[in-house]
């Protein structure tokens, strides 16, 4: 062939060659619409916040709010649970990292990196094995046990035993004042 | 189809024009009318018909059904109450369709154990059967997507459960599987999005599982049947025609296996339900047992034996996932179990593992066995269950093909049926 280069490639090659790549490309823009519908639209994405009052929740209580549409554990903990939360050493913990939304990603897994104000623990109520919601002040550690595989958290929500591999997730949250905290 | 050359007339001269131009009347002719079948196929061979009436039951049921059915959050549970107390005949339809998928599943496991008795997986069948594993796959898909839709508790939280599965591939690329259970869900949490999406695709699977069908039997078709023995057809004296020997005896055993169906819908209708599915759907509220369907349990029970998230959803599909390569891990020569006297026994005990399985899956995560005095968690059984499950595949097929000495095959299908007669 005329055009014909001297290792043997031809200009029909190449038109073969650019062709189906920008066929490939087209193929792949084109799918990216029918994959990216399912994912949460923008009316689910609007970023929500939630304010909560503390003054009804008694020491020992447990109140479960919706944020995001996901359940928010606030649980006003005793004297007692605060003490057997700061008991536990942190190089015994499964997950050794806080999974606080409000430190950063390396923080410890001690108590105090779980909470903001000691006698408030503040958690995503879902537990971080398979998602379903663990049952309150339930289970051999006094926090929290998931009654689907049989996950156990402490009293600073801390997984200790079972198939769960995180602890219960912190969501971002702040205290407006004594009595009021908003999340999100 | 390629057993045998075609033996079909056309008798008119319509079927003649039609013959030249699309053979359709030819191909059902020599599909389900002549199709040479070995003369010894026994009772459990009648569950491949009984499967395919049962996925045409379920799909005709199930298109009435969505013609009242309503997938949002807010009116899916009513719109299913309303099915079942005010559209006319709907409660049948519906007691049909849920009960049809238990009659489905239990006929589908007959159907998988006959396979791996008679070795019916094995050269030159290896095709066949990885379609049936693929149409497996899809039923316990299809299965789940429509256990959802009704909106119980159950079904909320079996959606979350089982789409939190794909959370655990964070394990091995961090964030990657939040993403993929974010996409599945349309939201942060199993919603309305995600009902939506799963009413669709629950009605789109079964025609897949239609056309998966369709390649299964055609696959079945071009080796042709096996059989109890094992041995291959040697000529048209082990041979009868499929019409009718095989329709009646078909036939006959659809109508046994509708009877035992009719007497669940009618008698008791919610026998293999989970009244929890009653309540309707309340994401702050996880029962205090969940389980899914008799059918997924001996799965569950293995899920829930593995106290790290990542491995145990890897045994959970890999249970599915082995019984695709036992072509290729079954060393033995021989097909049935008839002339395996050191494998059989392994077989039985399987079956009565997976029995063993699903009775451990039904039951809490933290229940214990009382032997003579010593508290057993369950999970020690499951996990032994799930160990020789796998053992059966991995360890068991390709060893004892190699140390078993089979018994003498006999010569010919036709032979001890003749020698029995004289």
């Amino acid at each position: 062939m005329a055009s014909a280069t001297s290792d043997g490639t031809t200009r029909r090659d190449f038109l073969y060659i650019a062709s189906g790549a920008m066929g490939a490309v087209g193929v792949g823009l084109a799918a990216w619409p029918f994959i990216d519908q399912m994912n949460p639209s923008a009316a689910v994405l609007a970023m929500s916040s939630t304010e909560v009052d503390l003054t009804p929740v008694q020491e020992g209580q447990q109140i479960t709010i919706m944020w995001r549409s996901k359940p928010v554990f606030v649980r006003k903990r005793t004297k007692k649970e605060i003490e057997e939360a700061k008991a536990v050493n942190v190089a015994d913990l499964p997950d050794g990292v806080a999974r606080n939304a409000n430190l950063p990603d390396s923080a410890p897994a001690t108590d105090a990196n779980r909470v903001i104000k000691p006698d408030w623990l503040v958690l995503i109520g879902i537990c971080t094995h398979l998602g379903c919601i663990p049952l309150f002040n339930q289970g051999e550690f006094g926090g929290y046990l998931c009654p689907c595989h049989g996950s156990q958290y402490d009293t600073a929500g801390r997984i200790r035993k079972g198939p769960a591999p995180e602890n219960l997730f912190i969501p971002p949250y702040n205290f407006m004042n004594d009595t009021r905290i908003k999340i999100g | 189809m390629s057993a045998g050359e075609s033996t079909y007339v056309p008798k008119s001269g319509f079927a003649r024009w039609m013959d030249s131009r699309l053979p359709i009347m030819r191909f059902a002719h020599d599909t389900m009318l002549t199709y040479p079948t070995p003369k010894n196929l026994n009772i459990w061979y009648t569950f491949g018909g009984i499967l395919a009436i049962m996925l045409v039951f379920q799909i005709l049921t199930g298109i009435v059904l969505a013609m009242h059915y309503v997938a949002n959050d807010k009116m899916a549970f009513d719109s299913v109450e309303n099915i079942m107390r005010d559209v006319n005949y709907g409660w049948l339809l519906r007691y049909a369709h849920a009960n049809g998928a238990s009659m489905f599943f239990l006929a589908v496991y007959v159907h998988i154990f006959r396979g791996l008795y008679y070795g019916s997986y094995k050269a030159p069948r290896e095709v066949l059967w990885i379609l049936g594993v693929i149409i497996y796959v899809l039923m316990i898909a299809t299965a789940f997507l429509g256990y959802v839709l009704p909106w119980g508790q159950m079904s909320f939280w079996a959606a979350t459960v089982i789409t939190n599965l794909f959370s655990s591939i964070d394990q091995i690329i961090p964030h990657l599987g939040t993403a993929i259970s974010t996409w599945l869900w349309g939201g942060f949490a199993v919603g309305d999005p995600t009902l939506n999406r799963f009413f669709s695709l629950h009605y789109l699977l079964p025609f897949v599982i239609f056309a998966v069908v369709g390649l299964h039997i055609w696959a079945l078709h071009v080796p042709g049947n096996n059989n109890p023995l094992g041995i291959d057809v040697k000529g048209p004296q082990d041979t009868v025609p499929f019409h009718p020997y095989y329709t009646v005896k078909d036939g006959f055993y659809l109508v046994l296996f509708f009877i035992v169906f009719a007497g669940l819908v009618f008698y008791a209708p919610n026998f293999v339900g989970d009244v929890e599915n009653y309540q309707p759907a309340n994401p702050l509220v996880t029962p205090p047992e969940i389980v899914p369907e008799w059918y997924l349990l001996p799965f569950y029970a293995m899920l829930r034996s593995i106290p790290q998230k990542l491995v145990g959803v890897i045994v959970l599909f890999g249970a599915l996932a082995v019984l695709a390569f036992a072509p290729w891990l079954d060393t033995s020569k021989v097909r049935s179990m008839r002339f395996r006297p050191m494998m059989k026994p392994f077989f039985w005990i399987l079956v009565l593992d997976c029995i063993l399985l699903g009775y451990l899956g039904a039951n809490r995560p933290d229940a214990t066995w009382n032997l003579g005095g010593i508290e057993i968690s369950l999970v020690w059984p499951a996990r032994l269950g799930t160990a020789y499950y796998y053992a059966y595949f991995l360890l068991l097929m390709p060893l004892i093909g190699l140390l078993e000495t089979p018994k003498p095959l006999p010569d010919s299908i036709a032979k001890p049926v003749l020698a029995a007669a004289e």
